[in-house]
């Protein structure tokens, strides 16, 4: 995809079915995240995740603003996914493209499927996601952060949405592809899950698969997810259920 | 306010029937409305096609003119499709900025048409790095009544198939010739209603539904864009499903690009 006329297509996958980074094809990079990471918002988060850096913050329940949006039986949700003009190699012009509307458009659907919006009609609850870093999966790491901020601002939620993108590399699906495997890849399908129900509530899909290659990434990412999940309560636990002190009376 | 009561009223009534196995307009869950695809509708086109999907109807053009490559892909021609949605074809469109949900609709089409690789874009380069055809499929709206995804891309693909690249009217060549196209993505839509996933949604099952995806395949068989959209969910075996579902009426849907109805 967009690779039409590369000359230098890398080899994404060695004989040893290893990545260029030596992952595995069903291993994460690196994820951090960190809840409460901001002093002004009722809630935020920052996440790394690989070479992606997000932060993300949530205001609300509040006032909406423009008027017209508010609604009288539940909160908007309104979502800003943003990318800072220096987060891509070649500098992005500031401001909302059509690609960070569509994806603000898709991760505030996401939100809006879990969050208890019913409980505070006539407000709204703002979740704003910076990209300050880009390499592949942002969407996916603003989702985990906005999540985690939505939980450390107090908003009632079926529960947190872990998110990962599955992709095709060398003829292999892929666990969470980084810029390289997500330029020179075949596909990549981003999605969202809601751990309770098993549901996922963010799916794109872009590239080429068959039917079963569909089925197996979709099992993969599933499967990530539920590793995702366990970092995010962790981060949570960890801003809230401080470790005891050693030595002190449980 | 009344608006709101009725849609309510009438969101409860989709819902009902849906777990009845019943639709408003006594379709089947997996049946489309009747589709009509009538090319070459617009005549100061290069290529064109008006698409029927019950009520909803689209009209798609192509204009093709001489630019110059990306510095990046000096050996491809540019691709752009664009869906207007203009006031005139809902009551609850406004002039202005394209809303979000008219931005995703542009973006879905053109990534089932451009992950496709409908056009060779190889073949729109005229002299590597200095020259080469833009091909500017933009789709209108005119009548809005659901599904506009799947109406758009059929019009945007009829209209290709349809297609001249005017190479005498801008001297690059001695005679006009036809787009070529080398593959066909068909993008099916589907919204949940209750427990039942239907094909094809009408604007008032839009209105009601709780989730939306839409499954983009090509005449290989391969899956080459999906979409979820709206507030909802789909377990993973919804999804798996629905892909089954995409690719037995992508098989059926394709032939209409051609032109004919369905």
């Amino acid at each position: 995809m967009g690779n039409i006329g590369a000359k230098d297509v890398p080899v994404l996958l060695s004989p040893e079915g290893l990545r260029i980074d030596g992952r595995r094809l069903d291993e994460l990079r690196p994820l951090r995240i960190e809840a409460g990471a901001l002093h002004q918002a009722d809630g935020s988060a920052y996440v790394e995740w690989g070479a992606n850096k997000v932060m993300a913050a949530v205001y609300g329940p509040r006032e909406v603003h423009p008027r017209h949006l508010q609604q009288n039986n539940k909160a908007v949700i309104q979502c800003r996914y943003n990318m800072a003009a220096f987060s891509v190699d070649e500098r992005k012009r500031p401001g909302l493209d059509r690609r960070s509307q569509e994806i603000s458009k898709v991760i505030a659907e996401a939100f809006e499927s879990v969050v208890f919006a019913e409980e505070f009609p006539r407000t709204s609850i703002d979740v704003y996601i910076e990209v300050l870093q880009a390499n592949a999966g942002t969407r996916c790491a603003g989702l985990v952060a906005g999540s985690v901020a939505l939980a450390d601002a107090g908003i009632p939620m079926v529960d947190l949405l872990p998110a990962v993108a599955v992709g095709k590399i060398g003829g292999a699906i892929a666990l969470d592809l980084k810029k390289e495997e997500d330029n020179f890849g075949e596909a990549d399908l981003p999605m969202a899950l809601v751990p309770q129900s098993g549901r996922l509530v963010l799916l794109q899909m872009e590239g080429h698969m068959t039917e079963e290659e569909l089925s197996q990434a979709l099992d993969l990412g599933v499967k990530g997810c539920r590793d995702i999940y366990e970092k995010m309560k962790q981060a949570l636990r960890e801003r809230y259920a401080p470790t005891p002190v050693p030595g002190a009376l449980a | 306010m009344s608006e709101e009561v009725a849609a309510e009223i009438r969101t409860t009534h989709l819902l009902d029937l849906a777990a009845a196995g019943k639709r408003l307009d006594g379709r089947g869950p997996d049946e489309y409305r009747k589709i009509t695809v009538e090319p070459g509708f617009i005549t100061t086109a290069d290529g064109s096609a008006l698409v029927r999907i019950g009520d909803t109807a689209v009209v798609a053009g192509i204009k093709l003119e001489p630019g110059k490559p990306f510095p990046d892909t000096p050996n491809a021609g540019v691709l752009t499709t664009n869906a207007e949605l203009i006031p005139l074809s809902n009551p609850t469109f406004e002039p202005g900025p394209p809303q979000p949900w008219a931005i995703e609709v542009s973006r879905v089409v053109d990534r089932a048409i451009r992950a496709a690789e409908t056009i060779d874009l190889t073949r729109l380069c005229v002299t590597p790095g200095e020259k080469s055809w833009v091909c500017y499929a933009d789709v209108h709206v005119i009548d809005h009544s659901g599904n506009l995804i799947d109406a758009a891309l059929l019009a945007a693909l009829s209209a290709l198939v349809h297609a001249t690249v005017p190479a005498k009217r801008f001297e690059v060549a001695e005679a006009d010739y036809p787009l070529e196209v080398q593959h066909y993505p068909i993008e099916c839509t589907f919204v949940r209603l209750g427990d039942t996933i239907v094909i094809d949604p009408t604007f008032d099952e839009e209105r009601a539904a709780q989730g939306r995806l839409t499954v983009a395949t090509d005449e290989t068989g391969r899956i080459v864009a999906m979409q979820k959209g709206l507030v909802g969910a789909f377990s993973p075996e919804d999804v798996k499903e629905t892909v089954r579902r995409a690719l037995r009426h992508g098989a059926r849907l394709r032939a209409l690009a051609q032109g004919g109805s369905l």
